[in-house]
């Protein structure tokens, strides 16, 4: 983590506020000052694809809304009031309380106002939020293990082919909705039952009961969400995969199902129809813009992530090894804890034809737009960042397209880039950006 | 003098303007006294932070830099900050470049042993990066309360650097209104940017308003005069000569209160002593105060009847067309007063209103700026809701009053929609000023009332996410305090 932050790409650990309003039928309910959710709520969803309130986000969302009385006499009394009223006024059907920095700063025992509830057979949950505890990628794990911890009961027994599909972290991955859409496709075609959490139209809160039955966990991500598969194991002992790129496009798409394949005892047979059918539609597409692509792509042949690792390191393998572009420094902006540094790095040497790509780790977007001037660049560059570099694209003439937060130039509903389909939304969005740019300016 | 501009923290809503964020009773009764007890709630929603609103001024200046010592959570803002400062810019042709901002990222360990060190290098680091002409180093709630002496800081690195180095005191726990952010930048730019005036510039006009710099635009070109828009695009240059405008004008006492009282009380610089221009009636009174303060009184008259001959014809079919229809006004103190002016105008009837907040007095204490004032005493007496933002009695409230339009600031417009009421943003960029600005927002109404498909959808296929129970108590049940009349 970087000591100051200019262009922020990621909230607190309060942010994973989100990530509870993005469980269907759970409700967040804040031991906070009145100000954390609208900023938290603005920058990872509303400027990050136009993600709205939804059900009951942005300024619905219950709160002590802290003032210097809570701050000098405690707010204990305040926070029980409020989640006793939550009650009664909100149609939910789990509620996770969240502390921000003040409570736990002043030590007011949320903890124990949470077990009264819960010693009253009430569904409220509690985790340990304050901002600066890290980030909401790290708040994320932490509201996931609260939920292990305080909520989820041992099954009776293990539904055969039942998966859990832990991924992107809802809202701060703009294109989550549809990521975890697709994800959740290609691995029902496998013949195995996802059960995703994350989602409006979703399970929900009936999803999590579910959780303990599976018969494995599915962690595609990068380092996010290591900690809570593994506290699975330990609680209920079921086994985890660890699939550390966002697979987008056919090579990684490919090794990603012959993983899970595998892993799942797929037969062979079934997983390479999968893959061949996927990977005749795709290559079809591709066939049609082959013109479009030559003609353009000799301009950029270099590209720059400014991206959190889902989508550095899923990007980066996507152009490498199926469009054969070259990557230049790849930066990592999402407070990669030191203790997974060097297994990520070690996935950005896993390129095909022996390439290895430079990575920089660092949350600091100013230092990063420094950096970035001092690479000797070939030809014009591509910047798949945020609408951070917006600006600075134009003044290094380079091409730009918005993948990571904030995602603040681009309305997202359902699009995504993972998977087969994804890489190609990925080509159509990078070359409209190079052509709308160079042949139609 | 009601603007005190010692020290980094600037007195509160609460006790300068007995604020409060909690009322249910009628206008006459709200004006009847300015020592009305706030009433507070025993269950609340998330709002905003008076924080916000700080960055809702000192981020969009061109040339200052912004150190927020905080965690990173409280940079959430920033994003769409940078988002509106870039529009602002390309909007008015100049160049287009990011906001000048950075956060001190505050952990675990810095909650222990103190920030100050981390401080002192994020402002150096900001000088280097931006070369600002000024730094403004805001407070957070976890800086405040580890005790982080961010004055001295400032004062050592403003010797050091050579430029101002502003310590705003803005933690979010110390006002529960939010608008006081606004107080909090102003007092900065008043305290520490602003110098006397070298020469008077007796055509010039101060503007108070946010990135939208053609607010007044249609008549100060006719009357003369030169407007001066501030805080948001300024520069640093040109906030510290705003003390040389002849007049101050603004359009929402919430925003501009402080910085107008400021201008008047420190730097002889008079705020124009009228309702804002919302309606016919009372932009009728902007413009003749102005004309009387620049002495322009003929070519006012002449202004005032030119623009009415313009509006006349679509004044007339607009009211034919809203005749009688309901609204409900969701809005901040002020502006919710001033949109009644607005729908009174067009010959709709008033069907229920929440307001944010309710400021009892202004930080110029004259009451020809007291748009409530002048709106009761023009339009009649109503019924007043003050809500804090409070999304669960505002949806209540729209769910009892059924309106035919709903007509709310920041987010409660999403609300009404679930509910199946046609609704419409006011006042972001208060296109609905002046004579023309009624027509706009009477065309406004009357197009989202004519096609209400899609609200008709979205109420159809989406659910509000309060049980029953609530949608049947009282509005305001919650709080708590004595009854208001």
């Amino acid at each position: 983590m970087s000591q100051y932050l200019e262009q922020v790409r990621h909230g607190c650990a309060l942010g994973s506020l989100q990530s509870v309003l993005a469980i269907n039928r759970a409700a967040p309910v804040l031991h906070a000052g009145q100000g954390c959710a609208a900023k938290l709520g603005g920058a990872i969803g509303a400027n990050n694809g136009f993600h709205g309130s939804g059900y009951l986000g942005g300024t619905q969302i219950p709160c002590t809304n802290i003032g210097e009385a809570e701050v000098v006499f405690g707010g204990e009394e305040r926070l029980e009031d409020i989640i006793t009223h939550s009650l009664n006024i909100i149609d939910a059907d789990l509620f996770v309380v969240l502390t921000g920095c003040v409570p736990e700063i002043v030590g007011d025992d949320a903890g124990e106002i949470a077990r009264r509830f819960q010693r009253a057979g009430k569904p409220v949950v509690y985790a340990e939020t304050g901002g600066f505890n890290g980030t909401n990628y790290v708040g994320h794990e932490i509201v996931i293990d609260a939920i292990i911890d305080q909520y989820l009961k041992p099954a009776a027994q293990t539904t055969p082919g039942l998966v859990n599909i832990w991924s992107v972290v809802p809202f701060q991955d703009a294109f989550w909705v549809g990521n975890l859409k697709e994800i959740e496709k290609l691995v029902r075609e496998l013949g195995l039952t996802p059960n995703i959490i994350f989602g409006a139209g979703r399970e929900g809160v009936a999803a999590l009961d579910k959780v303990p039955a599976a018969q494995f966990n599915l962690l595609i991500s990068p380092w996010v969400g290591l900690k809570n598969v593994q506290h699975l194991e330990e609680k209920f002992g079921t086994p985890y995969l660890h699939y550390p790129a966002l697979p987008i496009g056919p090579t990684e798409t490919g090794n990603f199902l012959r993983a899970v394949g595998i892993f799942a005892n797929v037969d062979t047979e079934i997983i390479d129809e999968v893959i061949y059918q996927h990977e005749k539609e795709y290559y079809a597409y591709i066939e049609s813009a082959l013109e479009a692509i030559y003609q353009t792509r000799i301009v950029p042949n270099r590209f720059i992530t400014v991206a959190d690792s889902f989508y550095s390191l899923g990007i980066a393998r996507f152009l490498v090894n199926d469009m054969g572009l070259i990557p230049e420094i790849q930066f990592v902006t999402d407070g990669v804890l030191p203790e997974y540094q060097e297994a990520i790095r070690a996935e950005f040497r896993k390129f095909n034809e022996g390439i290895e790509a430079q990575v920089e780790f660092s949350n600091d977007g100013g230092w990063v737009q420094e950096e970035i001037r001092r690479i000797e660049l070939k030809g014009r560059p591509l910047i798949l960042g945020s609408s951070w570099e917006k600006v600075f694209a134009k003044q290094v003439n380079g091409f730009q397209l918005s993948v990571s937060m904030p995602v603040g130039d681009r309305l997202v509903l359902n699009s995504f880039y993972a998977g087969y389909d994804g890489g190609l939304k990925l080509l159509e969005d990078i070359y409209s950006e190079i052509i709308s740019n160079s042949q139609n300016p | 003098m009601a603007v005190n501009l010692d020290g980094p923290a600037v007195e509160l809503r609460e006790s300068r303007l007995g604020t409060i964020t909690g009322y249910d009773g009628d206008a006459a009764h709200l004006l009847s006294r300015r020592d009305i007890p706030n009433r507070e709630r025993s269950f609340t929603q998330c709002g905003s932070c008076g924080a916000d609103q700080v960055m809702n001024m000192l981020s969009q200046i061109q040339d200052a830099a912004v150190v927020e010592h905080g965690p990173a959570g409280c940079a959430g803002d920033i994003p769409m900050r940078n988002g509106v400062f870039r529009l602002g810019n390309k909007r008015m042709d100049y160049p287009v470049h990011n906001v000048k901002y950075i956060n001190t990222n505050l952990n675990e360990q810095d909650t222990i042993f103190g920030g100050i060190a981390k401080l002192e290098r994020a402002i150096r680091e900001a000088y280097r990066r931006f070369q600002p002409k000024a730094i403004f180093v805001t407070t957070t709630c976890a800086s405040a309360i580890i005790g982080d002496d961010v004055p001295s800081v400032c004062n050592e690195l403003e010797e050091e650097l050579g430029i101002p180095v502003i310590a705003t005191a803005c933690e979010g726990f110390r006002t529960n209104i939010w608008a006081t952010g606004f107080d909090s930048a102003s007092h900065s730019i008043l305290r520490k940017i602003v110098k006397p005036p070298q020469r008077k510039q007796p055509d010039l006009i101060n503007v108070i308003s946010f990135e939208h710099r053609h607010v007044y635009d249609s008549v100060f070109a006719q009357l003369g005069l030169r407007p001066n828009h501030i805080v948001p695009l300024s520069s640093i240059d040109q906030l510290e000569h705003i003390s040389e405008a002849a007049a101050t004008v603004q359009y929402c006492e919430t925003l501009g209160s402080y910085l107008a009282g400021g201008l008047e009380q420190h730097f002889g610089v008079p705020e124009v002593k009228a309702p804002a221009p919302f309606g016919i009636k009372a932009t009728d009174e902007l413009l003749r105060e102005i004309g009387r303060m620049f002495h322009k009184e003929e070519e006012v008259e002449k202004v005032i009847l030119s623009e009415k001959e313009k509006i006349a014809a679509d004044l007339e079919r607009l009211r034919s067309r809203l005749q009688g229809k309901r609204a409900f006004i969701g809005a901040g103190g002020p502006l919710a007063y001033s949109i009644m002016a607005l729908i009174k105008d067009l010959g709709m009837e008033l069907a229920g209103t929440c307001v944010w907040h309710h400021d009892q007095k202004y930080d110029n204490d004259d009451e020809r700026i007291n748009f409530l004032r002048f709106g009761v005493g023009e339009y009649g007496n109503f019924r007043v809701g003050v809500c804090n933002k409070q999304s669960f009695e505002v949806v209540n409230a729209i769910h009892k009053c059924q309106p035919d339009v709903a007509i709310t600031r920041h987010v409660s417009t999403v609300w009404a929609a679930k509910l199946g009421v046609p609704s419409m943003f006011a006042g972001n960029h208060p296109t609905e000023m002046l004579y023309d600005g009624l027509i706009r927002f009477g065309q406004s109404i009357d197009d989202v009332i004519s096609n209400p498909v899609y609200i008709k959808n979205i109420a159809k296929h989406s659910k509000l996410p309060y049980t029953d129970w609530w949608l049947k108590q009282a509005t305001y049940s919650f709080l708590g305090g004595e009854n208001n009349v």
